[in-house]
């Protein structure tokens, strides 16, 4: 056995490495292809330019609607309310998760609200929603607070379940209190966990957004101008909306959530407890 | 006066199926810096009596007394090192794991670095203070358990088959380096094993255990000057004996409650 | 909850039968216990006249609502709708998905080609594209369900391919070493090895086709399903017939949850001793 897991030795971090390249060449090819394939098909004129435009005129009025502004003011006004709804989640969710899982009575009161409103779909909440609290932003932040809440709760709740009773025994022996051993063992412990639930319910979250904003409509949010455009036949400013809406969901996905796991359960060698 | 004290301590479960005495009546003791180890099949209670011991589990009777304190519960007047490498908290590194029981302390931040420092060179890992339990081999992530538990320094150190889940290459390098921080830390230890060869190379002082109900069966007392030579005639004397008390203990289980 | 029921009975075998009865009406008390104090509160909110009461109508109109709606086949009408939509879409999505999964998983170019793609429209929200859909493809039926479809393949393709990709090499080689060919090595070893993840996709895939059908029912302007009903609902000020179709929705999810899908898994996964969910 050898002493340290250093790592894959030279000649195979080659191999990984032109792995890699050729993975990222293929990658960019295939897209490509994609778009050829796409801007192909909108020139032949099969279609009518205004449901199939090309590449060129969706640049154009990506780059019209940056400059006036519009883009960004929908772009500010979606991430506004998935990140409000979100941090509810989690200031609601976590706490929730953690009790259920510290205390029993919690949990049996708990358990069976969470499992019969799990699998409601948001959606069917917006009609009800709009209802009681009108179009616009709380609409949206309910709904989004609503589809993000239960993965938080339950990935906590598991998480902290899951947590290995012999780090509880370990800790225990070496004088941890209630306190210590929540915040120095339990939390970290059940982070991969914590980290899942954040992830997912990030996912939904932004699904919730959008599609709130499509039928809560105001008159902002890319939910919105993608569900509006729809009636005046502009597919260049659908498409444009698109690609952010694309690109946002893809930031956080890589760089939030990528560098906190990074940061945390990938250095501590942790991940695969929670994927499964 | 007796570091250890057990006295007729006994752990009675209720199961559907009537009770089980998991441990029945054991009684012995240990002076300090003595190294006891518990010897017995599987399901003759001697991790029971270790958890006991560490205050994970209450007795249903009996008493046991560490400098002469009655022990009730868990405290820091106990090291204890158990089997699965996944003792030690992955999001620490080596030194990490080493400090907490000092943070626990409170022990301010630098002074308990330098400890945990001084204890991963116990046992050879000083080099590796900085890593994560997940890019250490099974070995090195014990020996770090080993000096996590002596870091805040109790008088008595419990071993629950620490190297029961390495390879055999492995454990003998292992066993050897308990021996050596033994003999410097000169800790009363108590280690539980299966391992017969294992309890003559580390014990002063073999108790064997028998199962159904568990009950202490016989005291053996390993008198071989150290270091010991595991082929020796003596050596193998020891074992020789050891082993035939298991085999009796085995074979003849008691009349059941 | 009822796992935990059964193992109690099963453990107390020599226990009389009336302590297993008293054990059950005890669990389902304690599971039905939080929706009383839910139902309660709620209760209170519409006595108390807080909020209009066409907009927060008391439980008892909303169980009329739901017998009455149920009895004259209009609820059962809007479920049926739905369900259909609803398996057809997941018919399309795990066609599509177990086809594309397993081709990326056997073979590089296809993975090459397919891979880029898929993760990049996987992430987009489903709704996002579906105006862009509903002005090429029309609305209706059709339209719907083949968004339904698309939408909920990538989760299927996702695990299937991953699941190609774990079938263990030592199966595949020990195979091969008893003389299977090509068509018998797929279909004896790496169908049943990549089977839990298959699994794992479809029930994340219905999951994500039964979540998106709900709002795009209320977008698409077909005149059954249950998402147009409640959105219907909501023009009329229709709270209690709005509430009744949210319960449907629910007692359908749940079923879809606990009933189908973790029978499948129990009957083939789980008696490999295979599944690590």
């Amino acid at each position: 056995m050898t002493d340290v897991a250093a790592g894959a030795g030279a000649a195979q971090r080659k191999e990984i490495n032109a792995a890699v390249a050729r993975s990222y060449w293929r990658a960019a090819a295939s897209i490509v292809l994609a778009l050829v394939i796409y801007e192909g098909v909108a020139r032949s004129g099969e279609f009518p330019v205004a449901l199939m435009p090309t590449i060129p005129t969706v640049a154009a009025t990506f780059y019209d609607m940056l400059l006036d502004g519009s883009m960004i003011k929908h772009t500010v006004f979606t991430l506004y309310r998935v990140l409000f709804g979100f941090s509810l989640a989690m200031v609601v969710g976590i706490p929730i998760g953690i009790l259920m899982a510290r205390f029993r009575p919690v949990e049996n009161f708990m358990l069976p609200l969470v499992s019969a409103l799990m699998p409601i779909p948001s959606f069917a909440l917006v009609p009800l929603f709009m209802l009681w609290f009108g179009i616009g932003n709380l609409t949206t932040i309910i709904i989004v607070f609503y589809a993000a809440t239960f993965p938080m709760m339950f990935n906590t709740w598991s998480g902290v379940r899951s947590v290995n009773p012999l780090w509880l025994r370990a800790a225990g022996a070496m004088g941890a209190d209630e306190q210590k051993l929540f915040w120095k063992v339990i939390i970290p412990g059940a982070s991969p966990f914590i980290i899942t639930g954040v992830r997912q319910s990030f996912i939904r979250a932004w699904i919730a957004v959008v599609g709130a904003e499509m039928i809560a409509a105001s008159s902002w949010g890319l939910g919105w101008v993608i569900f509006d455009a729809k009636e005046f036949l502009n597919a260049d400013i659908m498409l444009s909306s698109l690609v952010v809406i694309g690109m946002i969901g893809f930031l956080f996905e890589r760089l939030v959530f990528g560098s906190i796991e990074r940061a945390t359960i990938l250095k501590w060698g942790m991940v695969r407890t929670a994927r499964n | 006066m007796q570091e250890i004290e057990v006295t007729d301590v006994s752990l009675v479960y209720d199961t559907p199926a009537g009770q089980v005495h998991a441990v029945d009546h054991a009684s012995f003791e240990l002076k300090a810096s003595e190294f006891l180890c518990l010897v017995g099949p599987s399901g003759c209670g001697k991790s029971t009596l270790l958890n006991i011991l560490a205050g994970f589990l209450k007795p249903s009777g009996g008493e046991i007394k560490i400098g002469g304190k009655p022990v009730n519960g868990q405290g820091m007047d106990r090291g204890v090192v158990f089997q699965d490498f996944a003792q030690l908290f992955p999001w620490r590194t080596a030194l990490g794991n080493v400090t907490f029981g000092l943070e626990m302390k409170g022990v301010p931040k630098e002074e308990r670095e330098q400890i945990a420092l001084e204890q991963l060179k116990l046992v050879k890992l000083e080099k590796f203070a900085n890593a994560y339990p997940h890019h250490l081999s099974g070995g090195m992530q014990q020996r770090v358990a080993i000096a996590r538990a002596l870091a805040y320094n109790p008088s008595v150190l419990l071993m629950d088959e620490p190297f029961a889940a390495l390879d055999a290459l492995t454990r003998d390098d292992m066993q050897r380096l308990l021996a050596e921080v033994w003999r410097e830390t000169r800790k009363t230890v108590i280690y539980v094993t299966h391992n017969v060869a294992e309890a003559v190379y580390l014990a002063d002082r073999v108790v064997v255990m028998s199962p159904h109900p568990g009950r202490v069966k016989k005291e053996v007392v390993i008198d071989l000057p150290r270091p010991r030579d595991p082929l020796s005639v003596a050596f193998l004397e020891y074992q020789k004996q050891l082993l035939q008390e298991l085999g009796e203990a085995t074979a003849k289980p008691s009349a059941r409650q | 909850m009822q796992d935990a029921a059964s193992t109690i009975a099963i453990a107390g075998v020599e226990n009389s039968s009336a302590h297993v009865w008293r054990e059950r009406a005890r669990l389902i008390g304690r599971n039905v216990f939080p929706f009383i104090v839910v139902g309660a509160i709620w209760e209170a909110i519409a006595w108390a006249g807080v909020f209009p009461e066409r907009l927060f109508p008391r439980l008892e109109e909303v169980a009329w609502t739901f017998v009455e709606l149920t009895l004259n086949g209009i609820l059962p009408n809007h479920a049926a709708q739905t369900l259909l939509r609803l398996f057809s879409g997941f018919v399309v999505a795990g066609i599509l998905g177990v086809g594309i999964g397993i081709l990326m998983g056997r073979s590089r170019r296809a993975e090459d080609l397919l891979l880029p793609i898929v993760s990049i429209v996987a992430p987009i929200p489903g709704l996002a594209y579906a105006p862009l859909f509903l002005l090429w493809f029309g609305l209706g039926n059709v339209p719907a369900v083949m968004l339904v479809g698309v939408v909920a393949c990538f989760p299927v393709i996702f695990n299937t391919w991953t699941g190609v990709k774990a079938v263990k090499e030592i199966w595949v080689r020990s195979a091969q070493s008893m003389g299977a060919d090509d068509r018998r090595l797929f279909r004896h070893v790496i169908l049943p090895g990549a089977l839990p993840y298959i699994l794992t996709g479809l029930r994340l895939g219905l999951a994500q086709a039964w979540r998106i059908l709900v709002a795009l029912e209320m977008l698409v302007g077909v005149n059954w399903g249950l998402g147009w009903l409640i959105f219907g609902a909501r023009e009329l000020l229709n709270t209690d017939a709005m509430l009744a179709g949210i319960a449907v929705i629910g007692i359908i999810g749940i079923v879809l949850e606990k009933l189908v899908f973790q029978k499948i898994e129990n009957y083939t996964v789980v008696r490999w001793g295979m599944v690590t969910a």
